[in-house]
């Protein structure tokens, strides 16, 4: 939340208001408004592969983002992220076949309805902490995936249910092209509201929670309430991307949402960055791309005449997976502090070069 | 006598077999400083405890401001107007100094988790630059303003103690605790200190009930000292009289009393 100012010279602020702005100067925020415009303009020269990528890292990084202001603002933590973003898919997916509400609206309430769910499994989390939390998520982790398995009426039961493209005003988003604006918009926005909590009164009241209960309690915040809300919020997040995820495959199954998916959206947060809204982002794209690049890394040892033996090629499907591990297992050790520490080291290595101090 | 804000009316607090206060009782009055002093282990940050919500006494009632709190929770406590600082530092380490006073706002500010991310659209904005100005006016008071935007668990030990009292005072307390504000500093900034006290006594009017073992300082600026020991109160009352008190002496102050005692002997 906090670092050094790294202000270049001459930059004064003459008002809280520029004092208090999510980009740090006008340079970067030029930056930012540059890139989500670039990223607009992309479908014109990326193929769909790049495309369904980015729709990928949409969903899955707001979803993340709604465990990272859990984990790593409010200091908590959620072993049932995986399922309440199944729920969100189903419950969007429900809402607008069952109701008849447009999908553009059905994805917020999905993500409402995912939002009650949470807190009613963050329950725990008034009276529980660290390892037992855990435990006791993942029992919510167990429970909702049995009940996607057996509340047909919810869900399809085995034979998953069947979710609508979203439809504006008669226009059809059931191109990867076209979908692609629908996630960069929800992406965008949730990245914008999470920045936006993070400086204001519950935001600092969820990290005052993670620093130190005893005293923000005494500083007039209500334990339990922002534990449970902190649930919500995260659970509301994964709500709104795994409804994105079900109206973009256009079918959602039961057997998509374990425990390793949980264990894949921690691994995010953790890989990014626990407590940054960016750094959330930037774990998200490397675990969506670190499969896909090292898939196309055995693609190019199966051409050489050493890694077409048999055995070789068995043998690298093996080491993909453990390359994945091996990777993250690499991440925790050299930088437990994530990809956004690493960001901000290289840019103050060039905003001081030659002087490193 | 003067209307009194801070009521403790018989006082016990027990863990198990432990008997940390017994029948406690004192009044507080409104604009004072009142001071908490005592041998270590007297119950002293045990009251203050009871007092700010951290442990519920098993017998007894305390009053604030003409209220019944005894059972409120400590946020509760803290939104009628009771701020208070730890003994062993405890600011929220990993966020700025500007933001851990803004905390300290929680309860006066009404953007939630809804209208604080429409941040220019639900008037966010204008209420959070709103409190930052009051914030400033107390960073301001404490001299804290070259530190404002540095991480707290960065900062040194009589700076942190500093962003700890801004902190409660963001509460716009009635009264404000503190425990041991002085511990662990050099004269200097021991000094600042009391100054900040008197100042935030006298300016602000802010209520200041506080445990501190530099004598000096107590009956320096004290206008009531009460006297623990073994979880009971021997006195309390008038810094000098209570200076004068033999039981004190032995209890407390010590040696005076046992060197005469053993000349005399």
């Amino acid at each position: 939340m906090s670092t050094t100012s790294m202000r270049p010279c001459g930059d004064f602020r003459t008002s809280y208001q520029q004092d208090n702005t999510i980009f740090e100067t006008k340079f970067i925020w030029l930056l930012a408004v540059a890139s989500v415009g670039l990223l607009c303009l992309a479908p014109l020269f990326l193929d769909e592969y790049f495309l369904s990528l980015a729709i990928q890292v949409s969903y899955l990084g707001i979803a993340a983002l709604g465990l990272n202001i859990l984990v790593g603002f409010t200091g908590q933590i959620s072993l049932g992220h995986g399922a309440f973003f199944g729920f969100g898919a189903f419950a969007s997916a429900w809402i607008n076949t069952q109701f008849g509400i447009p999908v553009f609206f059905a994805i917020p309430l999905a993500g409402f309805l995912t939002m009650a769910v949470g807190m009613m499994f963050g329950l725990p989390a008034a009276r529980i902490k660290g390892l037992y939390l855990a435990i006791a998520t993942l029992a919510a982790q167990f429970i909702i995936e049995d009940f996607f398995a057996r509340a047909e009426w919810f869900s399809g039961g085995s034979a998953g249910a069947m979710a609508d493209s979203v439809n504006i005003f008669g226009y059809l988003f059931d191109t990867d092209q076209s979908f692609y604006y629908i996630a960069i918009f929800a992406l965008v926005t949730m990245y914008l509201w999470g920045s936006n909590l993070m400086r204001t009164r519950d935001g600092r009241a969820f990290v005052a929670v993670r620093d130190h209960y005893l005293s923000a309690e005494i500083m007039g915040i209500n334990l339990t309430k922002y534990r449970l809300l902190s649930f919500g919020v995260s659970a509301f997040y994964a709500g709104i991307g795994g409804a994105l995820y079900g109206h973009y495959l256009g079918y959602v199954s039961a057997e998509g949402f374990t425990i390793m998916m949980s264990i894949q959206f921690l691994a995010m947060c953790i890989i990014g960055g626990l407590g940054s809204v960016k750094g959330t982002l930037m774990g998200v794209i490397f675990m969506v791309m670190l499969p896909e690049s090292l898939e196309s890394v055995v693609g190019l040892m199966k051409e050489t005449s050493w890694g077409n033996i048999p055995a070789v090629v068995d043998g690298i499907a093996y080491l993909k997976e453990m390359a994945i591990g091996l990777v993250i297992i690499l991440f925790l050790i050299f930088e437990p502090e994530g990809l956004a520490h690493r960001w901000a080291q290289i840019k103050n290595y060039w905003k001081f070069y030659p002087f490193s101090y | 006598m003067a209307e009194s804000i801070l009521d403790v009316n018989n006082i016990s607090l027990a863990f198990g077999g432990v008997k940390a206060l017994t029948d406690v009782s004192f009044s507080v009055e409104k604009g004072s400083v009142f001071s908490i002093i005592g041998p270590n282990g007297a119950g002293k940050t045990s009251m203050l405890n009871c007092v700010s919500g951290r442990y519920q006494p098993q017998e007894g009632a305390i009053t604030f401001d003409g209220k019944i709190v005894t059972n409120l929770r400590p946020n509760d406590r803290a939104n009628l107007g009771m701020g208070r600082t730890f003994q062993n530092l405890a600011l929220f380490g990993h966020m700025s100094v500007l933001d851990n006073i803004m905390v300290g706002r929680h309860h006066l500010l009404k953007n939630n988790w809804v209208t604080g991310p429409l941040y220019w659209l639900s008037g966010a904005q204008k209420e959070e630059l709103a409190h930052r100005r009051h914030v400033e006016e107390i960073i301001d008071f404490l001299e804290i303003s070259h530190i404002r935007k540095s991480t707290a668990g960065t900062l040194s030990y009589g700076l942190r103690k500093r962003v700890e009292l801004a902190r409660a005072m963001a509460l716009k307390p009635k009264m404000i605790l503190l425990d041991e504000p002085m511990a662990g500093m050099n004269l200097e900034e021991k000094e600042d200190m009391a100054r900040y006290i008197l100042d935030l006594n006298e300016e602000f009017g802010i209520t200041v009930v506080m445990i501190e073992h530099d004598m000096g300082v107590v009956m320096d600026i004290s206008h009531q000292v009460m006297v623990l020991d073994f979880g009971k109160k021997l006195i309390s009352g008038d810094p000098e009289m209570v200076m004068a008190d033999p039981h004190v002496k032995r209890a407390y102050l010590g040696e005076e009393v046992d060197e005469s005692e053993a000349v005399g002997a």
